[in-house]
């Protein structure tokens, strides 16, 4: 059963010189944006490695907003258009492994658009939301129910037999 | 006379050609036989599970246990063999990481049995009969092991001692891993014996790799007429080599094929199949989001190129929205 009171749990991976400074202003404009992102600052997008949002997800996240310069903005010259090859497949890849698309976004936005934070912040916790939980952790530990019943089963086979053999034993 | 050390071996979902690397040792074999007293070995020996049940715990100084994990009946015997064996060794690429039957990962199990058993085209089956996994005949009783909803390498079943990778690993590998065992010469408990460093590093290509690698295409190996000697990266074919460990000595960049990964990544990484995406997409030679789109349109199957041997040890495991349950072949919906 679904718990009513579930709320979607987003990690966000911001760029130092972009995205982060337009949360930064989002914060000091007081602009009211959704609780649900736990932002992560990185130096740049390109620093992103996809081992990270496969992570994420694998520990209980709900969904991963990615956030960097806009193209051809990156203080690193490229950084991010390297983020946007890597998306461009790595999208492909979660989707055949039955990731649905919303959960994982990238998003360029620049130091002076704190207003773009709040609205894809709060867009995306109403995506997910609609989406449901992901719940990897509690996947995994139930795929995992059908061997550790096994697992039991032979143990106590096990205590059973060498319970024998001390009665055996004793007589 | 003391007793010579016991050593097993054992196969699960597997090919049988991580027996086959075993008998690869060629005349060496005969020095392991010298060695050890082989206790268990369904390929080429006569024993039974009830010789194994007979010994005491800890008995048998290691076993080499190949193959993936699908069915119950491979889980009693790992359970087993992990109670009689002081090293449980995961030989080759099925039992270290879930190989290629772990692709199976991506199709619920209703649509595997469906397949093989009905729609199948050398397959006639009108009455649609299943393997049961119990079944009475008058008097005689028959039962066939659980077919699970996960294929799972060894260690998400029981404790691993240590990993010898490949498909199938090499003979050297083998040697110098029952050599130390043997000798008691080995490394610390959870480690992959063979080094641990990209296999560019032991690729005779290595010198042709360019510094900036630029894909401009992806082309898989039939598709195009394969240069001997330069790097495969530079020839925009997907090679797995710069995130697979190395120990193989390049054995198939050195028969003209690209890596296919199947020593699974170094201790630092976690991911094979992300990393090696990271990799190859970061360098591919454009700025254009459509451009980049058709470039990466020449790799049209990243869970197969990328998880081919280690779907079951990635991050995610499985295809993630499948469901974990089934009784009696039902498959319920999420």
């Amino acid at each position: 059963m679904p718990d009513p009171n579930w709320q979607p749990r987003i990690v966000a991976f911001f760029c130092n010189w972009c995205t982060y400074t337009a949360a930064d202003l989002a914060g000091v404009s007081r602009l009211k944006y959704a609780p649900n992102v736990r932002v992560i600052r990185l130096m740049c997008s390109g620093r992103l490695d996809p081992q990270f949002v496969l992570e994420a997800l694998a520990h209980g996240a709900d969904g991963v907003l990615i956030g960097g310069c806009h193209l051809g903005d990156c203080h690193y010259v490229e950084g991010n258009y390297k983020t946007m090859r890597r998306f461009t497949l790595f999208k492909r890849l979660l989707h055949d492994l039955g990731i649905e698309e919303q959960r994982v976004r990238v998003e360029w936005i620049s130091a002076s658009e704190g207003e773009q934070v709040k609205s894809v912040i709060n867009d995306m916790v109403e995506k997910v939301g609609s989406l449901g939980p992901l719940n990897l952790p509690k996947r995994f530990a139930e795929w995992d129910r059908e061997i550790t019943a096994l697992e039991r089963e032979l143990h106590k086979a096990e205590q059973q037999a060498e319970a024998k053999e001390a009665e055996v034993a004793h007589a | 006379m003391p007793d010579k050390p016991k050593i097993g071996f054992y196969w699960c979902a597997s090919c049988g050609g991580c027996e086959e690397a075993v008998v690869d040792l060629a005349e060496d074999i005969l020095g392991v036989v010298e060695a050890v007293d082989i206790v268990l070995w369904p390929v080429a020996m006569d024993f039974k599970k009830k010789h194994v049940q007979a010994m005491p715990d800890k008995s048998i100084i290691a076993t080499l246990m190949n193959g993936a994990i699908r069915t119950s009946e491979q889980e009693e015997m790992a359970h087993l063999l992990r109670r009689k064996s002081q090293y449980l060794i995961a030989y080759g690429a099925c039992a270290h990481l879930g190989g290629i039957p772990s692709l199976a990962n991506q199709f619920p199990r209703e649509q595997i049995l469906r397949y093989v058993f009905e729609e199948t085209p050398t397959m006639v089956n009108e009455a649609k009969t299943r393997p049961q996994t119990s079944f009475q005949n008058n008097s005689h009783a028959l039962s066939l092991p659980e077919f699970r909803n996960v294929v799972r390498a060894l260690d998400q079943v029981v404790e691993v001692d240590y990993y010898i990778p490949g498909c199938p690993p090499t003979p050297k590998l083998t040697k110098a891993a029952i050599g130390a065992l043997l000798e008691g010469k080995l490394p610390p408990k959870g480690t992959v014996l063979a080094p641990d460093i990209a296999l560019c590093d032991q690729c005779p290509r290595k010198a042709t790799k360019p510094t900036d690698v630029r894909f401009t295409e992806f082309k898989r190996p039939h598709q195009k007429v394969l240069d001997p000697e330069k790097c495969f990266l530079a020839q925009g074919v997907v090679c797995m080599g710069p995130a697979t460990r190395g120990g193989c000595e390049a054995v198939c960049p050195c028969g003209n094929m690209p890596c296919s990964g199947c020593f699974g990544p170094t201790s630092r990484v976690r991911d094979q199949g992300a990393k090696i995406l990271s990799s190859l997409c970061a360098n591919i030679a454009s700025k254009d989001e459509k451009e980049i789109r058709e470039i990466l349109s020449g790799i049209p199957d990243p869970v197969g190129t990328f998880y081919r041997y280690g779907l079951a040890k990635s991050l995610l495991r499985r295809k993630v929205d499948l469901s974990s349950t089934s009784v009696d072949g039902k498959e319920p919906v999420r």
